[in-house]
């Protein structure tokens, strides 16, 4: 569905020149939820923003569903445009326009005739849950409200792609959950690819199916969603990782303090569900101590890793890490 | 008394209803220009940028009475005369336009750059941002901005009645300073300033009546 090639983007400030993007290689699949992360600063709004030229990309290539945006004139690129919907950490309502007068922005650009736009409209205020707030102002709205509307609107011209930037960024743990269920439903029933970024792991963990994480300009490394947190490559996906509220600072365990061998099991999908510990210390003669671990509840599956301490025979040890080994979990011996 | 001050009252109501009107004509496209025209806005042209605002920082630099002296040849060229009520309009237009365009442009360019962006990615042309975004959006202020204009103008047509132009400063000149008759004086000065608190109410009023944010 998109495809980016080689990206590089800089800005020149005076004599000075800055790189925010440097050559990111990207694949998006159709009906895929991508996202994009990175602390403050790294290039994130710079990338998404050269999906729809906002900001025009200084080299390289971006293929939106077969066709070279890079090379489109004006006319062309507003044609493009139009297929991509974008909503914005501060929403970008119309102030001085209703809820309902917003939505209906864009296809009174289309020249759309108003009985068309008046049942369009109301389709979509019935879908994002805002009928009776159709005629209020935006200065009137909550910020899930706002983004509701903002969402809407993205829609209105039944695009392919909705870019995300920052989408939840102002908003509180419960409504941004609200708006992420809001993104999932829109994008099963509409077949549409989403490529967000955020700066919150918590974003990517509960929609996103890919995840790129971006730093100083460059992808420093990309996965699928679950396969990154059961095996961050990157200090700076570990960070992420950790940054979730319910993770235990791993690194404060440090094998020395222990008696007995520490492992680390990462686990994921249905083997985080079996009682994979408890059939180890009843099949081998050993001791297991929980050091720390947890679960995170992906979008599609469960990931989630446990520390051990194993105390007993050194042969039992090996032996019932052998044992774990066969049980789809990863084991590594800290 | 009456027979006096009510033709020259609505002299410069005549005056500045057309000069404001005109004056906007000019002043209104000429704001959005300036604009949309500058770096990294919607219609980038910086060499247009660069002469449309020389143009109207040295018409703004001109005193009023001066410029009106200035273009008694186009009053005379446009109304057929260069002075009395209908000849003022034109000097008042030409004074009031380049003011007008900088208050246009202040107004517009607190619209959020956020929308303009929205609307671009929305596939939006420069003309459909133009007039379905930026004005639209900068409505309350731009009332604000017209008020302004109209009590300027009020003050402008005032001064113009010293040099020819009719309406109540041209009254209260004539009356007042030369013959001596305090009370025209008076009352002139006094509608003055009835119409320019009474439209400085107004507009506050439709502005905030307007205003959504
Ligand atoms: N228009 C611009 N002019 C100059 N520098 C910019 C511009 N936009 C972004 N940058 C710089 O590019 C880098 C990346 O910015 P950005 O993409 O906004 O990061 P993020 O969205 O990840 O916080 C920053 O160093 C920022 O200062
Ligand atoms: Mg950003």
């Amino acid at each position: 569905m998109i495809t980016i090639e080689n990206l590089s983007k800089s800005f020149e400030n005076g004599d000075d020149k800055i790189w925010a993007v440097k050559n990111v290689n990207l694949h998006v699949n159709e009906g895929e939820i991508f996202g994009i992360i990175g602390l403050s600063g790294a290039g994130k709004s710079t990338l998404i923003r050269c999906l729809n030229r906002l900001e025009e990309p200084t080299e390289g290539k971006i293929t939106i569903d077969g066709v070279d945006i890079t090379n489109l004139d004006k006319s062309g690129l507003r044609r493009v445009r139009k297929d991509i919907g974008m909503i914005f950490q501060h929403f970008n309502l119309l102030s001085q326009k209703t809820v309902y007068e917003n939505i209906a922005f864009p296809l009174e650009l289309e020249g759309m005739s108003k009985s068309e736009i008046k049942s369009r409209v109301n389709t979509l205020l019935d879908y994002v849950e805002l009928v009776d707030k159709k005629d209020s102002y935006p200065s009137q709205l909550s910020g899930g409200q706002k983004q509701r509307v903002a969402i809407a609107r993205a829609l209105a011209n039944n695009p392919k792609i909705l870019l995300s930037d920052e989408g939840t960024s102002a908003l509180d743990p419960k409504t941004t959950k609200s708006i992420l269920d809001l993104l999932n439903r829109i994008r099963k029933e509409f077949n549409l690819t989403i490529v967000l970024i955020t700066h919150q792991m918590e974003v990517v963990k509960d929609i996103c199916d890919k995840v790129a994480i971006i730093e100083d300009g460059e992808i420093i490394e990309s996965n699928k969603v679950d396969e990154l947190f059961r095996n961050p490559k990157t200090k700076t996906a570990n960070a992420f990782i950790s940054g979730l509220d319910f993770n235990i600072e791993e690194e404060s365990i440090k094998s020395r303090e222990f008696k007995g061998t520490l492992i680390r099991l990462s686990y994921l999908g249905d083997s985080a569900k079996e009682p994979i510990v408890s059939k180890m210390v009843k099949n081998f003669n050993i001791h297991a101590n929980i050091l720390s671990g947890n679960i995170n509840e992906l979008m599609s599956t469960s990931v989630g890793y446990l520390i051990l301490e194993l105390l007993g025979d050194d042969n039992e040890i090996k032996n019932a890490i052998a044992y774990l080994k066969n049980q789809n979990v990863s084991v590594e011996v800290i | 008394m009456a027979k006096l001050v009510i033709p020259s009252l609505l002299e410069t109501l005549y005056m500045v209803v057309f000069s404001t009107v005109f004056s906007l004509l000019i002043g209104f496209p000429l704001g959005i220009l300036l604009v949309v025209t500058e770096k990294d806005n919607i219609w980038e042209k910086p060499f247009l940028n660069k002469v449309l605002n020389s143009i109207i920082n040295i018409l703004r630099s001109f005193p009023f009475i001066i410029l009106m002296i200035l273009v008694f040849p186009i009053s005379k060229l446009i109304v057929g005369k260069s002075i009395g009520t209908t000849a003022t309009i034109v000097p008042l237009s030409i004074a009031a336009a380049p003011f007008v365009a900088r208050i246009i442009e202040s107004s517009l360019k607190e619209v959020d750059k956020g929308v303009i962006e929205l609307s671009l990615s929305m596939g939006a042309s420069v003309p459909q941002i133009i007039f379905k975004v930026l004005i639209p959006e900068a409505m309350p202020s731009l009332i604000l901005g017209i008020t302004i204009t109209i009590i300027n103008l009020i003050g402008y047509s005032a001064m113009a009645g010293a040099i020819g132009g009719g309406g109540l400063g041209n009254l209260a000149i004539r009356y007042g300073l030369y013959r001596f008759q305090t009370d025209i004086m008076v009352v002139s000065v006094i509608l003055i300033i009835i119409m320019v608190q009474g439209i400085q109410y107004l507009g506050n009023k439709m502005s905030l009546i307007i205003d959504k944010k």
